[in-house]
């Protein structure tokens, strides 16, 4: 394996260890329900390779989900002078830079096993629907601080469209 | 100054229920008159025409009278509402909004910042031009978040649209007065043209409004202007990807025809008739008369032959450009250039598309005045040889980062020429062999950048690129650069775009001229 993107002089801040509680739990109940279906659909129909199907699509679900602590890990975020640099995933990577004053509203999002686990996510629109970025697994108050600074931060720096 | 930016509420021009309901009208009233005519006719002379018309047997049966009457009060009903409508429909402008009131049961009041306003279009549709009518139009970021004034008569719309402009871009009052001075002459109701100057003078003036040219060479430098040619435009149609798809479907009637012997093939050949003529002639009347030219206030680019719309685009209000040439049109050398722009005007562009095609076909030449227009400050020698070496050239070291030779496993055409270059305000992707196309970003215009990279890229130490701008025809991106040069053109992209929107103004363009 050839060496990653990487921004060395960045230092990343990561996002808390309990999200990977959150990421693995809606990991398993999105490929049991996937697997189950196709597993129903395959019974009933009764071809061996729809079963070979659902067979590939259960290990790539076990891989994902193994794969969740090394992911949850991999996503992080910093705030600089002017804008937000996110980045996230290991076998495929993203790297997205924000401009504060390019932000024109953020979100905070809570799912219900996340709120059990105090976490929050926090979401930032752009003019531009492409830029998706969405920070997971943050802790209530910090995302609350966060977005208060954002916004600060993004009034300070507004620019036009 | 028109008496319509004074701060006060005014009304739109008196036939706008007319010109709204527009051919409807004239239908209906035709018919009506028809067959009333049929009547009186009858009346007159005591023939008998068709017994089964159904005007006939109301006329002869003794509810007719009723019948009358419920006419007149509907009519009348009609009449009142639309009186109505019109007379709860209201605008004002000041030095920060446009606002309209409307509605007669149900209130709407919409408010618009002027420096928000993503672009003007003033539309004429053939039925209002006979009555010298306009539509204005003002767009403002966002989904259906236009504000409408139809109908204006067509001079106080075009004056109106200099000075929503004007206002919107930050000139003070001062330079205002001094345009006062050479105005036509404008009633204080804002209800404009002079009507005292009688029948003749007011004919003369619509003959003249149809006939000019789109752009009044008073309010736009003419030399500017690219003029489209009717054998370019011809040719740029049937050399279109359609005129192929169209080939191919005559070719397999034919063989159809000729293979089975039977006529059946045919059927199917008058609806796709229709069709493809309408097609062509919808893109050649929208085309015949474009008009692109630079003004004070930004772009303005005219379409239409009958109906026409006619558009100015604020200076910073195009996020983004592309030029593209589709294989055929190669050896002539034309080009076609679109824009992403933040608004969504309601009037269409050269194919009854979204209005987001600012030249629909040009040659080299044209693509350079272009440029010139909508990229004003970042077009100089330097510039504008690198943008033609990213339209023409076929790869190599031209000033592009261009894909390492490992990645032609990926692009095995255009690995030479898929690349990106970065100038001062402006960020320049290019991409393809066979189908050239070159996108500009203006750095200030940026919402985001990403980069990425999946596993096959990986392996092959390649990334992908991506700026991300508001919806539009044109999403810039670039894949299988050198990812060692993504990462450098990810800091950097990233730092120029501060830097960039920081030192923009165009939001109130002209604010740094006017000091009165």
């Amino acid at each position: 394996m050839t060496e990653h993107l990487d921004l060395p002089e960045i230092a990343w801040r990561r996002v808390s260890p309990r999200y990977i509680v959150v990421d693995l739990v809606g990991g398993l109940l999105f490929g049991l329900i996937v697997v189950g279906a196709g597993a129903v659909v395959a019974y009933f129909i009764g071809l061996a390779w729809l079963w070979a199907v659902v067979a590939a699509v259960a290990v790539v679900f076990v891989v994902a989900i193994a794969l969740t602590p090394r992911r949850v890990r991999a996503i992080g975020y910093q705030l600089r002078d002017d804008d937000v640099l996110f980045r996230r995933g290991i076998l495929y990577q993203r790297f997205v830079a924000v401009p504060y004053g390019r932000m024109q509203l953020v979100d905070i999002n809570r799912g219900p096993l996340a709120r059990a686990l105090g976490l929050s996510e926090l979401k930032f629109v752009t003019a531009a629907a492409a830029t998706g970025v969405v920070i997971p697994g943050l802790a209530e108050a910090d995302a609350e601080e966060l977005r208060d600074r954002l916004v600060a931060l993004a009034e300070s720096r507004r620019a036009g469209l | 100054m028109t008496g319509f930016t004074d701060g006060e509420w005014h009304r739109l021009h008196p036939l706008t229920p007319l010109l709204r309901g527009g051919i409807t009208f004239v239908a209906i009233a035709g018919f009506l008159l028809y067959n009333v005519r049929d009547i009186l006719i009858d009346m007159a002379f005591g023939g008998r025409g068709g017994e089964s018309e159904p005007l006939l047997w109301l006329y002869e049966s003794e509810y007719f009278w009723l019948a009358v009457l419920a006419l007149v009060v509907g009519l009348a009903l009609v009449i009142v509402g639309y009186y109505l409508a019109w007379r709860m429909n209201t605008f004002r402008i000041t030095d920060e909004v446009l606002e309209v009131r409307s509605g007669v049961l149900f209130r709407r009041n919409r408010k618009g910042r002027l420096d928000r306003i993503q672009g003007i279009n003033i539309a004429r549709p053939f039925f209002a031009r006979l009555f010298g009518a306009a539509r204005l139009e003002v767009n403002v970021a966002g989904q259906d978040a236009n504000i409408k004034l139809d109908y204006l008569t067509s001079a106080a719309a075009d004056e109106l649209r200099r000075d929503i402009l004007r206002l919107a871009s930050g000139t003070r009052v001062a330079e205002a007065q001094a345009r006062a001075e050479q105005e036509v002459l404008l009633g204080d109701d804002g209800q404009p043209l002079p009507r005292t100057a009688g029948v003749s003078h007011l004919i003369d003036q619509r003959v003249h409004e149809l006939l000019a040219p789109e752009l009044d060479p008073g309010l736009a430098p003419p030399e500017s202007v690219v003029t489209m040619h009717m054998g370019r435009l011809i040719g740029s149609l049937l050399l279109s990807g359609f005129s192929v798809f169209v080939l191919a479907l005559v070719a397999g009637i034919a063989w159809g025809v000729a293979a089975t012997g039977s006529y059946l093939f045919l059927i199917g050949v008058l609806p796709a008739l229709i069709g493809t003529s309408s097609f062509y002639i919808t893109r050649f009347t929208r085309s015949l008369r474009y008009s692109i030219a630079g003004t004070p206030d930004g772009v303005r680019i005219g379409f239409g032959l009958l109906s026409t719309s006619n558009e100015t685009l604020p200076p910073g209000r195009i996020h983004s450009i592309q030029v593209t040439q589709p294989l055929l049109w190669r050896p002539a050398g034309w080009w076609e250039i679109k824009v992403n722009r933040a608004s969504t005007s309601s009037a269409k562009g050269a194919a009854g598309q979204a209005n987001t095609t600012i030249l629909p076909v040009g040659n080299l030449d044209d693509v350079r005045k272009v440029f010139a227009l909508v990229l004003p400050d970042h077009v100089d020698d330097g510039s504008m040889a690198l943008f033609e070496r990213g339209l023409r050239s076929t790869g190599g070291a031209d000033g592009f980062v261009n894909s390492p030779p490992r990645a032609r496993w990926y692009l095995w055409f255009s690995r030479r020429r898929n690349g990106f270059a970065m100038l001062p305000g402006v960020v320049v992707l290019r991409q393809g062999a066979v189908w050239r196309q070159l996108t500009i970003v203006p750095q200030a215009r940026m919402q985001s950048v990403a980069v990425s990279q999946g596993p096959v890229f990986r392996a092959l130490r390649l990334a992908s690129l991506r700026v991300h701008t508001v919806a539009g025809p044109i999403s810039p991106s670039l894949s299988a650069v050198d990812s060692a040069e993504a990462v450098r053109f990810f800091r950097e992209v990233a730092d120029a775009a501060i830097l960039s929107s920081s030192a923009d103004t165009s939001h109130r363009w002209r604010s740094g001229e006017a000091t009165a």
